[in-house]
């Protein structure tokens, strides 16, 4: 594995930190535990070809990590309920201000089989159920930050969150 | 499969399963080191498919989301997670 430069991490950080600010999220204000973490995302992104979750094992295959990949499907939930998503990557905006203390929380993400099962189960379900005739258009959400819009297909990009378009599931 | 070992006082048997880019597991072996306990650990993202579908399912044992880092101690119980009091706590320091 290569080192990955300093000014890479600064740029990736920089670009997180503006885009984070943009969409009304907060990166850890520690910088050097979260400059670290970018690191681990850029080293990930290089050996995985996608920014893994640095805190997590990912398999390596794009489509059983797609859950894992940061932003991950679990950080709103984390960041509401915990104060901090379970890197500690992003913060709520209590926490950014040191009111609330950062901490190792526990994990949100289901076991290997529990995912199996959802995934298959929602599967199911999209495929059985036509959107609502009366729609003119089905509604996609962004499963990481819930952005919902009614189009023919899912944006390339969450403009919210900037994930892609793989991370959107059909809503309605 | 390499298990890497840190010297120190021997407080009791530990392994510890982490994985290289993990913040939490660093912090967890920077306070083992810092107490200067001996223990051992495995990176587990550095191995390969094969060790590492391995080595989840010794894991699972211990741990069900299979999360990092797990510390065994003694072969009798786990720590998941930073937990530095508990960490404290387990090894009597
Ligand atoms: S949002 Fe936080 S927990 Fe989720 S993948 Fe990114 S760093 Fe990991």
């Amino acid at each position: 594995m290569s080192e990955i430069p300093g000014t890479k991490i600064e740029e990736l950080h920089e670009k997180l930190r503006k885009e984070a600010g943009n969409s009304g999220y907060y990166l850890n204000p520690d910088k050097e535990f979260t400059l670290d973490l970018v690191k681990s995302l850029l080293i990930n992104e290089e050996r995985f070809g996608y920014p893994a979750c640095p805190c997590r094992l990912a398999s390596g295959k794009r489509e059983e990590d797609l859950d894992i990949i940061c932003p991950c499907d679990y950080r709103d939930r984390d960041v509401t309920g915990y104060g901090a998503c379970y890197c500690a990557l992003y913060v709520s905006k209590q926490t950014s201000k040191g009111e609330i203390p950062v901490k190792a929380i526990p994990e949100s993400r289901p076991g290997k089989q529990e995912r199996l099962k959802m995934a298959q189960e929602q599967n199911k379900q999209t495929k059985e159920t036509p959107f609502p005739s009366k729609l003119p258009l089905p509604v996609y959400r962004c499963k990481v930050c819930g952005y919902l819009c009614a189009r023919p297909e899912p944006p390339d990009i969450c403009p919210i969150c900037k994930v892609t378009k793989d991370r959107f599931e059909r809503f309605i | 499969m390499k298990i890497n070992s840190v010297k120190g006082v021997k407080k009791a048997e530990i392994m510890l399963y982490t994985l290289s880019t993990c913040i939490w597991c660093k912090k967890t072996k920077q306070l083992l080191n810092d107490l200067g306990v001996e223990y051992n650990y495995i990176d587990v993202d550095t191995l390969t498919a094969e060790d590492k579908e391995k080595l989840t399912v010794e894991i699972e044992k211990w741990n069900a989301a299979v999360s990092f880092p797990t510390m065994v101690i003694n072969n009798k119980e786990a720590i998941l997670g930073y937990q530095p009091d508990d960490i404290r706590e387990k090894l009597k320091i």
